[in-house]
Formats: C-alpha cells, structure tokens, sequence
C-alpha cells in the first residue's frame, strides 16, 4: 500500500527515532490542538445550554437555535432580525479591514526600505527596534496606550502645548485609541511576509522599469506589488483574522459606545453561562472570517499555496 | 559637425577613496557600435551605469548628442539599458513587457500592442506576444529584451554583458544577430563585454579599459594586430609575451636580448620602447610557424608539451628554457610539420608580426 511505502521511506530517511517523533508531534498538533477543539466547538453550538443533570439525557437533542439566536435574537423579539448583535458582527469585520488596510499602508513602505534600501547595520537596527518592543506584553501596551491617549495624556497636553486645540480630544471615545493599538498589535505579521516577498525581487527590474521612465508610484504599481502578492495577501489574512479576534484591545481601548464581537462571545461564555451560543457565534465570526479572506483570495487571483511561500 | 552621439568628457568616477573610473575621454559616434572591453572589476559597468543615469561621474560631463546629462535621472535620458540579466517582468506578458515603456509615456494600449507586434516581427518572433517570459528560450528573451529596449526609441542602447548567461552556440548565433538588428535600426549601441570574441566580431571601435583606465581605442584589428600597451596585448587574444632588454632599435626594427637570444618584432610609435630598457615582445600563437633548418631569425628551440587539437586548429603548448607555456597555433590544413606531444621543435615568427612593448601588467586569465 503507498501509505505504508511512504512510511517505510520516511523512517528509513530520518531515523527510527526521528521519524518517530516528527509523526507523534505533527499527530499531536494537528488532532489534539486544531481538530479536535473545534470539533467540540462546533457540537457545542449545535446544542441546547442544557444544567448539567440533564446533558446527555433525551433533551440533548441538536439543534440550529444557537444560530439562529444570532441572526434573528430571542423568539420574542419584536425585530425581524437581532440587529444588535448582527451589527456588532458587521462592525467587527469593517473594523478588521480598515485595520488591515492601515497596517498595508503602514507597512508596505517599511517592508519594501528593509528589504531593498536599507543596507547592513541600519537595516539590522531597524528590524531589532520592530521587533524589541512586542517584548513589552499586550495588556501593559494597551493600557499604556490608554494613558496617552487620555484627556490628560501625553498627546492632548501636547497639542494643547503648540495650541492646535484648546479642549483635550476625547481619543478614546472617538476610537482613535482603539484603532491605534489594534493597528500597532499586529504591524510584525504585516511587515515579515511582505518583507520576505519583496526581498527576493531582482533590483534590476525596477531598475529596468525606471530606466524605461517609470515613475516610482508606477514601479511599485506595476513592477513591485504585484511581486510581492503572496506576502500581502499572507499578511492581510493574518492581521485580519487576528484583528477580527482581539480581545484585550477592544476591551481596554475601546469607547463607551463600541463592541466587539468577540466581546459578545466572551459574555455568552463568562457572565451569560451558555456555552453553546458562545461556540455558535465564535464559529460565525470563524466562517465569516475565512469565507471574507478566500473570496478575496479569489478577487486578487492568489491561490492559497502561495500564501504559505 | 554634429555633436558625437555620446561623449565622455574627462570622466572619473569615485567610491569614497576608491577610484573606478579614471579621466575617461572617448566621443561616440552616431550609430557606432562600441565596445567597453576589460576584466571584470576594470569599471566597464560603472561607466555603462554612469551613461545611463543610475550614477553621476564624480567629475567631467556626459554629454549625449550635444546635451550635458548631469542631474538627468535614468528615467529621462535618452538611453536604454538592457541588463546582464536582462530583468524582463516575469509576471507580464512579453507585449507587455515590450511595451512598458509606452505604457509609461500613456500611449494607448491597441496602439501600444500594434508598436510589440511591429518590435516582435523586427527580432523574429512574430505571434509570440501573448506569451509569459518564461516560456521563452534563452535566445528569445534576449531578443524580447532588445525588443524592450527599443521600443522607447532611445538615442542610445546600452547593453551590459547581455550574452553572458548563454551557452557558446548562441552566444556566438546571438553576435551574428545583435549586429544585424544594431545594423537595421541604426542605433548608436555601447557594448559592455569581458569577452574579447563578442567585442572583436560586433564593434566598429573598441576601449580596451584595465583598473579603470582606458588602455586603448580603435577597430578591432588595430586593437588585435597593434596593442598599445602589454595589458592590451595580453588580454585582447592570446600571445606570448618574451621578455629582454633592448637592444638596438633601427627605424620600425627593435632588438632585444632574450634568453632564447636575440629576437626582432616592430616598434608601436604610440608607445615606443628605449635602447636599454627592459620590454616586452608579444608574439600571438598564429604567428609562430615551424622553422626549417636553415632559418636562424627568431627562432626558438621548444619540446611540445601538449597538443589541444580543437578540430579547425591545433594548438600547441610549447616549452622553450625558462618560458614554460608558449602557445603556437596551426590550421589543421592536412600539411601537418611535427608537434607530436614530447617532440622537440624549432619555430620562428615574421618580425612584422611581433609588437615590441614596454613593460607594464599583464592580464592575468
């Protein structure tokens, strides 16, 4: 059987051992930490939030209600739909891609200076001054930033300092603080595979396309971007999956007036006690998330092996 | 009379202490096809970069027909640059990749599409526009990339080692191919190459540069059958450099004294030998011939070493005292006289066909 020749060949290439270990690991990591979690994830959104006495008894029946709930709210509702947390859950994927549009536009540039002009010792310098702060944890960042974003922080004293305003800006609740983190959280995973695409473009061709007269916006258009496509739709996807599934950002940054889905999630679990319409709308945002990612995927004509390059 | 079509007007060239390009003075003509010939390191290419745009001299003018190109970017100049690489844009098609440069300048795309179909017939690859880069041949992208660069009607097109990434074959079937295209379009090109080959069968002049320094320009034969200096002797084609003491010089004669005794070539009036001095006399490997027994001018006692029989060719490596590696050359003309491997060898050489020189470095290949 081919299973068994490949097996055969395996361990003969890296060692009993070896071998051993590598298939364990990967089984390992791939049922016990991926598969199986969110299978029991999705069997829990298909059930009813049942008291313990009576899970697995002629109650514990599936059922769509979980779903359901999220789309049209409580069977007593007086609205069509539950606008409430549908809007949420539209707001959570816009805020999601305008994050990752930011850190597009942040990071490109960055990524393109690391990876083409930047040379030796700066370069270097560069990355490590990237990479040095994400040594500093999630929640000390987010409240720092809450800091000086306050009405008495750093950035309203300065701007009340040169006199570009006289009343401090509310910058959480105008969500710019939100913004600002969830933007900063993530730069890196924007940042690598972009720079990791961009690296290997031979400087000939932009040397040739600006020989040939292209402006620099025409080089990067037509010569640059469409190189580096694998790493931006790489980076894309991971700093919008990632986005879209913030916790402690929203949390601690986010105004009065704004939610996150996962936040919703988060009180179905905790304070709402209903696992199962927790699971459901996790694994909403989940499909939600993916099926938003492969149909742009599909727009920008980028099959997801290249992803993994 | 017209400006030259490039003139390089005392240019040098300086990467921090490092001089690449020495006080270059050389007026191109329009439509010459013009050769930067030298080792690799000698500066070929900062000059070729320099004409193009992507580096300013350090000090003196590029001038193209007439216009100082000081401060003039490469997207601007009338040059095109085709790359040893040739840099062709993987992710277009090979219209698209002829027409960027008219995409650049806004011209209509079913206009830019007819002008690659017109480029695609002139470097014979009529119908291939719809194609990727990488389904081209070798060959074929290297005509795409002529192609390219003609297509923005440069006044210039420089051309930097573009053959070297080719095997022999067409290497040598692209040579045939670039003079007949340059001949075509009637286009000034300057041509970068280590190769002297590619250099002596395309170009109408040839500047022959060493550690940045022009060593020597003219034609091809000039180049070949009068160098001007040792450099220039050793690295444009194979020769045998003997080295000895002048003896006397009479007219255009030039004795000298060497080991294998005293041998005459020919003065070069534009780098004269002095009586006394220690020089050079090269002689090229097709200029030694078997000597008969009665012929006592020139003539060197030697035992074959090797016989490298190329087909049309045998050459011979020769040892003769203390010059270990002389090279002599002979038709395969079916009149074969001696050179068996092992066999001693007397061989003689016209003094008209050896260049007396003073010494200087020799190239080292």
């Amino acid at each position: 059987m081919a299973l068994t020749g490949w097996l055969k060949s395996f361990l003969g290439k890296n060692g009993l051992l070896v071998g051993l270990y590598i298939l364990i690991a990967v089984a390992v990591w791939i049922v016990l930490l991926i598969v199986l979690p969110q299978l029991f994830m999705l069997d829990f959104s298909f059930r009813y939030n049942l008291p313990p006495g009576q899970v697995g008894g002629p109650q514990d029946v599936y059922t769509l209600s979980n779903y359901k709930y999220l789309v049209f709210g409580s069977p007593g509702n007086q609205a069509a739909y539950n606008w409430i947390d549908l809007s949420v859950f539209g707001q959570t994927i816009l805020a999601a891609i305008f994050v990752t549009l930011i850190d597009l536009a942040l990071c490109y540039p960055i990524a393109y200076y690391l990876a083409h002009v930047a040379k030796g010792a700066t370069g270097r310098l560069l990355v490590l001054s990237l990479i040095i702060p994400y040594w500093v944890n999630e929640i000390l960042r987010a409240f720092a930033f809450r800091i000086i974003f306050g009405a008495s922080g750093v950035i309203n004293n300065a701007l009340i300092y040169i006199g570009v305003i006289d009343q401090p800006i509310d910058f959480i609740r105008e969500d710019v603080a939100l913004y600002t983190g969830l933007s900063y959280a993530y730069i890196l995973l924007m940042i690598f595979p972009i720079y990791n695409a961009v690296e290997s473009l031979d400087r000939n061709q932009v040397e040739a396309a600006r020989d040939m007269g292209a402006s620099w916006l025409r080089i990067h258009w037509r010569i640059v971007i469409p190189y580096a496509k694998p790493g931006i739709a790489s980076g894309c996807t991971m700093v919008f999956m990632l986005t879209a599934g913030a916790l402690a950002a929203p949390q601690i940054l986010g105004g009065p007036s704004s939610l996150w889905f996962t936040q919703l999630i988060v009180q179905w679990f905790n304070t709402g006690g209903n696992w199962p319409r927790g699971s459901a709308y996790a694994i909403a945002l989940l499909i939600a998330c993916v099926a938003f990612v492969l149909f742009m995927m599909r727009i920008f004509k980028i099959r997801v092996g290249e992803i993994g390059r | 009379m017209s400006a030259p079509a490039v003139e390089l007007d005392s240019v040098t060239i300086k990467f921090g202490a490092f001089t690449a390009v020495r006080d270059v003075q050389i007026d191109i003509k329009d439509g010459e096809f013009f050769s930067f010939l030298g080792p690799s390191g000698c500066g070929k290419t900062t000059l070729l970069r320099a004409v193009s745009g992507f580096l300013e001299p350090t000090v003196g003018a590029i001038r193209i027909h007439g216009n100082d190109m000081g401060g003039i970017g490469p997207n601007i100049r009338p040059t095109a640059l085709i790359f040893q690489n040739l840099a062709l844009f993987p992710l277009m098609t090979v219209w698209e990749n002829i027409a960027f440069g008219l995409e650049v300048r806004g011209v209509a795309k079913a206009e830019r599409r007819r002008r690659a179909d017109e480029l695609l017939d002139l470097i014979a690859l009529p119908g291939q526009g719809d194609k990727m880069v990488s389904e081209l041949s070798g060959g074929q992208k290297q005509r795409v990339a002529i192609a390219r660069a003609l297509a923005v009607e440069p006044q210039v097109l420089l051309l930097d080692e573009p053959l070297s990434a080719l095997d022999l074959k067409l290497r040598q079937h692209m040579r045939t191919e670039l003079r007949a295209i340059q001949q075509r379009v009637g286009l000034t090109f300057i041509y970068i190459t280590h190769d002297q080959g590619e250099a002596l069968t395309m170009s109408d002049r040839i500047a022959v540069m060493s550690s940045g320094v022009i060593e020597q320009v003219g034609p091809g034969a000039d180049v070949y059958d009068r160098p001007d200096t040792a450099f220039v002797a050793s690295f444009v084609g194979e020769n045998n450099a003997f080295r000895g003491r002048v003896q006397e010089i009479a007219g255009e004669d030039v004795r000298l004294e060497t080991a294998h005794g005293p041998l005459v070539g020919r003065l070069n009036p534009r780098n004269p030998v002095r009586e006394g001095d220690e020089a050079y006399l090269f002689v090229r490997p097709e200029s030694l011939k078997p000597a008969e027994a009665d012929e006592s001018l020139n003539r060197i006692e030697a035992t074959v070493r090797q016989d490298e029989f190329e087909g049309s060719f045998h050459h011979l490596i020769l040892a003769a005292g203390e010059d270990e590696a002389l090279r002599m050359s002979s038709p395969n003309d079916g009149g074969r006289e001696g050179g068996r491997e092992g066999e001693s060898l007397a061989v003689r050489f016209e003094p008209k066909r050896a260049v007396a020189l003073p010494l200087g470095p020799l190239a080292t290949e």
